[in-house]
């Protein structure tokens, strides 16, 4: 049941702008992708590009006030989710799209046992009754990992460690077998070690659901291994869009190349680690122009005065940008033919 | 579990001591004494008095006496104005009264407060956030003993509906009024504190997960929210039975109720050194009890607390 | 944001519940505000998250906070409000009984004469003969005595105990909160272990014990045994949001200049240390205002307060409910005049809060 060309997704420039005391906060100004059956794409970005506005605005968990979605459109199997009615979205929830927070230790819910947060979701959209429901619980957490499941479905989420509880929410997030998983930084918050379990974890469920994956993080790492497509995100718009592979290889984007320079190399020899010059932008008040202007290095005046054109590059992969061209062909791997 | 209530319940008996010892020290420490108030005795019945209550014999004997026979009887001696009367015959008489008074005000509080903070907190910043708002704040700005007078004016001397003060058992008609009088600042602190609890719970990561499964709102409140935003409820509970005690002391004056409080201040004008004292222990006692008890039911009810 | 406990992957340990006052690990206890913390400004929730966080260490920064803090205050209408009002009858009870003795010569004792038909008292705007009068806006008492100069003597004083007292418990709690947290260690835990023992006190009730017994003999005693008995009531709480302001502050750089320059631990603490502590403490102390006015009024009420012939909007209140049948006013304008005060220091209390710490904010 998907539309005609076989994407799952497509958002058509989605727009959720938040009304503040500093004035009118574009978080997320204009942003399309697509997304096919059983691909993974990956949202980057640093903290206030909007990827996670982006992803809650997809299943409209936006808090309103002070935040709307003004614009767009976010077609899911051939339905505009903006214009569905509440009742609507809510059996989406959960149901067909399923998403999973980046702090395991405050997104369960304290007061509840596990059990109960887990079986709350399939006996409302499954109507499974309590024993189904139960079993079921005890199954999805042996998925995940979680060993003595049977025992453990009683407890409480501090009975568990971080990684553990991120593993319950995929269980829980799962429980209903999604079309879509929507993974909000989910390994942001976890030791090092265990952010590659969660994502293998991830990747494994994902072969044997099929379900298909939306990874927002701000680890360009994460996203190597895992994802198919990548958008890249600053201050509220698509910065660059392409193949993961193509990404990688070739970059046409002066941001992206930051961010790739910024990601350590344990092989090479380095004095300082890069980092991209100054900070995030402040998304209230953006002066005209590229907004990455007062951080590129490649930067020129044009580039402060006109806001960029988004420029195909090849076959899906675009970037936005005044040079992206130029960029794009002094990128190491572009053979010059 | 077990360990920490017993641990409480160890420290709350010195804790009872002290009290009943600054108490006893007060009375002793003050210039005067209970029976020259008006007119001084002659000397004879003076000494005739002094015997007779043991005031005769050195202060640590007197004080050694006292706390013996609390601790041994719980007997807190007869007392000095109200002839022939023990102590603790006078508290059981007037604890029913200021007993139901109380918990029928706490319960009217959490009743009407709960549900009217949880819907300011739902609609927020609506008219009805901002005047549950601002008639709360009335609430905790006037006295009980300003209210409790107007009220009698309106509904007992004006309208005749409900008669003015006076006891008359609990299932009568006395007892509306002065419930109402002291119910209402603690209703409007519960109400605040409802809505700020679950407004601090209606923004958390987990309030929003349970959204993102698809719960309805109504299932997110009760289920998930009401649960986080009522722990600032229950630890008011402690603070707010303290604070009870006092209010039902006006409240008791002001209606004329046989209650305990209405017992203390006689006491206390009186220097009716039994009563006082017996009454400020049973007091103290029923505090720290108290205080465990909702200690014991936060810990129940947060289970990252519950577990050691 | 790593993980904060070295665990191995998969470890089924248990999460270390938040911390309690003492910034230990929390054993069941829940947090204990003032038992006697009567109109503790709009919410005691919020107050606790005041005492959490201050106790968790929300170190306070510089000046700009307080520019940005009156910017906000101003933008706060019911704050502003309460302002207002609290300055008007602030100064309506500083200068009103003046001016309305030199004005009308009429003084808050002022018996009119021993006539036995002005002997009794007048509703508002009322003069002998029943007709308008501008003489008594508030009617007069069983006495005769003009109700608007003794309401506003009245304030006088309850406004007066209401802040010495604050101040009292401030000194009292600021010290006591600075020094624990100093000194640290054993000396912090025996001074806190204290403080708790002395809140499950039912203290308002030793109170009434200590007033009663030790009546003054004259009205300006009774005051000063007033402030001390109120003052007694409120430092608790304030020791702990004191303590732990100062146990955040204690390893800043500032601190440690200081101590390497050797200044004096009572330097230190009283100069470097408390004032940065200045925010939480303004509003604690704003809040604690209408608090302590609160007890005293009814302690007045009740008789263990306020000696005759001064008088409080409390002991006014007292005098007015025996009357309440047939001279209502006499009860009606102290207490509502009274009822304003405290709306408006709550406010202000409220707004105050919020403009310091808007993070605190629960809307």
């Amino acid at each position: 049941m998907s539309s005609a060309n076989g994407n799952l997704l497509e958002v058509k420039d989605l727009r959720t702008y938040f009304d503040t005391e500093d004035g009118v906060v574009k978080a997320v100004d204009g942003i399309s992708f697509r997304l096919k059956r059983g691909e993974t794409l990956g949202i980057v970005g640093e903290s206030g590009s909007g990827k996670s506005v982006t992803n809650l605005s997809l299943i409209r968990l936006i808090p309103d006030p002070p935040g709307r979605i003004v614009g767009g459109e976010v077609v899911f199997n051939g339905q505009d989710i903006l214009l569905l009615s509440g009742e609507e979205v809510r059996k989406i929830r959960g149901r067909r799209i399923a998403m999973i927070f980046q702090d395991p230790m405050t997104s369960l819910n304290p007061f509840l046992k596990i059990s109960r947060q887990l079986m709350e979701m399939t006996q409302l959209h499954l109507g499974h009754t309590k024993a189904q429901a139960y079993e079921h619980a005890i199954k999805m957490l042996e998925t995940v990992g979680i060993p003595d499941a049977r025992t453990r479905v009683d407890n409480y989420p501090h009975e568990f460690s971080g990684g553990m509880r991120q593993r319950v929410m995929i269980a829980m997030a799962l429980s209903c077998e999604p079309e879509l998983l929507i993974a909000d930084e989910p390994t942001t918050a976890l030791d090092v070690t265990i952010q590659a379990q969660i994502l293998e974890l991830i990747k494994k469920l994902k072969h044997e659901t099929g379900t298909s994956v939306i990874l927002i993080t701000h680890d360009l790492g994460v996203v190597a291994g895992m994802t198919d497509h990548v958008i890249v995100m600053y201050a509220g718009k698509i910065f660059e869009q392409a193949k993961t592979s193509e990404l990688f290889a070739r970059t046409g984007n002066p941001y992206t190349k930051g961010l790739l320079r910024s990601v350590p190399d344990p092989t090479a020899e380095q004095g300082q680690l890069y980092q991209i010059p100054g900070s995030p932008p402040d998304v209230a008040h953006l002066q005209p122009g590229c907004p990455f202007a007062p951080r590129c290095e490649r930067a020129e005046e044009i580039c402060r005065r006109e806001f960029p054109p988004f420029v195909e590059l090849t076959t899906d992969h675009h970037s936005l940008c005044h040079f992206a061209n130029e960029v794009f062909a002094n990128s190491p791997g572009v053979t010059s033919n | 579990m077990l360990r920490f209530i017993i641990k409480r319940l160890l420290v709350t008996i010195p804790t009872i001591l002290v009290v009943i010892t600054i108490t006893w020290g007060l009375i002793r420490l003050a210039p005067g004494n209970f029976y020259s108030s008006e007119k001084k005795l002659p000397a004879a019945i003076e000494k005739n008095i002094r015997e007779k209550y043991g005031l005769d014999k050195p202060w640590y004997q007197q004080y050694g006496r006292t706390m013996w026979s609390i601790l041994r009887h719980l007997d807190f001696g007869t007392s000095l104005k109200y002839q022939g009367q023990s102590v603790n015959t006078i508290i059981r008489r007037s604890l029913p009264v200021s007993a139901s008074v109380g918990i029928l005000a706490y319960l009217l509080a959490l009743v009407i407060g709960i549900p009217a903070g949880s819907l300011a907190a739902l609609k927020q910043n609506s008219k009805w956030d901002y005047s549950s708002m601002a008639i709360t704040m009335l609430g905790i700005s006037i006295p009980n003993f300003v209210l409790g007078p107007i009220l009698v004016l309106v509904f007992a001397l004006s309208l005749y509906w409900l008669p003015p003060s006076r006891w008359d058992g609990i299932l009568s008609r006395n007892i509306v009024l002065p419930v109402i009088t002291l119910s209402a600042v603690y209703m409007a602190y519960i109400a605040r504190l409802t809505r700020a609890g679950m407004l601090e719970v209606l923004r958390s990561d987990y309030i929003r997960t349970a959204r993102a499964k698809g719960l309805s709102e109504k299932d997110v409140v009760v289920h998930h929210a009401l649960r986080g935003g009522l722990m600032p409820v229950v630890s008011y509970t402690g603070p707010a039975l303290a604070f009870l005690l006092t209010g039902t002391v006006v409240i008791e004056k002001i209606f004329a109720l046989p209650g305990l409080g209405n017992y203390f201040i006689q006491a206390s004008l009186n220097r009716d050194e039994p009563l006082i004292i017996g009454i400020v222990a049973f007091i103290a006692i029923t505090l720290l009890l108290m205080n465990l008890l909702v200690d014991v039911a936060y810990a129940f009810l947060d289970p990252r607390v519950r577990y050691q | 944001m790593d993980e904060k406990a070295p665990r191995k992957p998969d470890d089924h340990q248990r999460v270390e519940p938040a911390l309690n006052l003492q910034g230990e690990p929390a054993r069941f206890t829940k947090t204990n505000p003032d038992p006697d913390a009567i109109a503790l400004g709009p919410e005691m929730a919020v107050a606790e998250a005041d005492v959490r966080s201050a106790e968790q260490g929300e170190y306070v920064r510089g000046s700009s906070l307080w520019r940005d803090a009156w910017r906000r205050l101003w933008k706060n209408k019911l704050a502003v409000f309460g302002l207002v009002v609290v300055i008007v009858i602030t100064l309506a009870s500083i200068f009103g009984p003046l001016t309305i003795k030199a004005t009308t010569g009429i003084t808050p004792d002022y018996i009119p004469s021993n006539d036995v038909k002005r002997i009794k008292s007048f509703p508002p705007f009322t003069g002998v003969n029943a007709e308008f009068s501008w003489a008594h806006p508030m009617g007069t008492d069983n006495a005769g005595r003009d109700l608007l100069a003794r309401v506003l003597q009245g304030g006088q004083i309850s406004l007066f105990v209401g802040i010495i007292s604050t101040l009292v418990s401030l000194i009292i709690g600021v010290s006591y909160g600075a020094i624990a947290g100093y000194l640290g260690g054993r000396v912090d835990n025996l001074l806190m272990r204290l403080v708790d023992v002395l809140y499950s006190l039912p203290y308002v009730i030793l109170v009434i014990v200590l007033l009663s017994m030790f009546r003054s003999q004259t009205p300006r005693g009774q005051l000063v045994l007033l402030f001390i008995a109120l003052g007694s009531v409120s430092w608790l709480t304030m020791a702990r949001i004191v303590r732990g302001q100062v146990l955040s502050l204690k390893n800043q750089e500032f601190v440690l200049a200081a101590r390497a320059t050797g200044v004096s631990t009572a330097r230190i603490i009283f100069r470097h240390l408390v004032p940065n502590t200045l925010g939480p403490v303004i509003v604690y102390a704003t809040l604690t205002i209408p608090q302590v006015m609160l007890t005293e009024a009814f302690l007045s009420f009740l008789g263990f307060g306020v000696q005759a012939p001064l008088a409080s909007w409390g002991s006014l209140a007292s005098d007015g409910v025996q009357n309440i049948a047939i001279f209502p006013w006499q009860l009606i304008f102290p207490g509502v005049t009274m009822a304003l005060t405290l709306f408006s220091l709550n406010f202000l209390g409220d707004g105050l809060r919020d403009a310091l710490d808007p993070q605190m904010r629960t809307d």
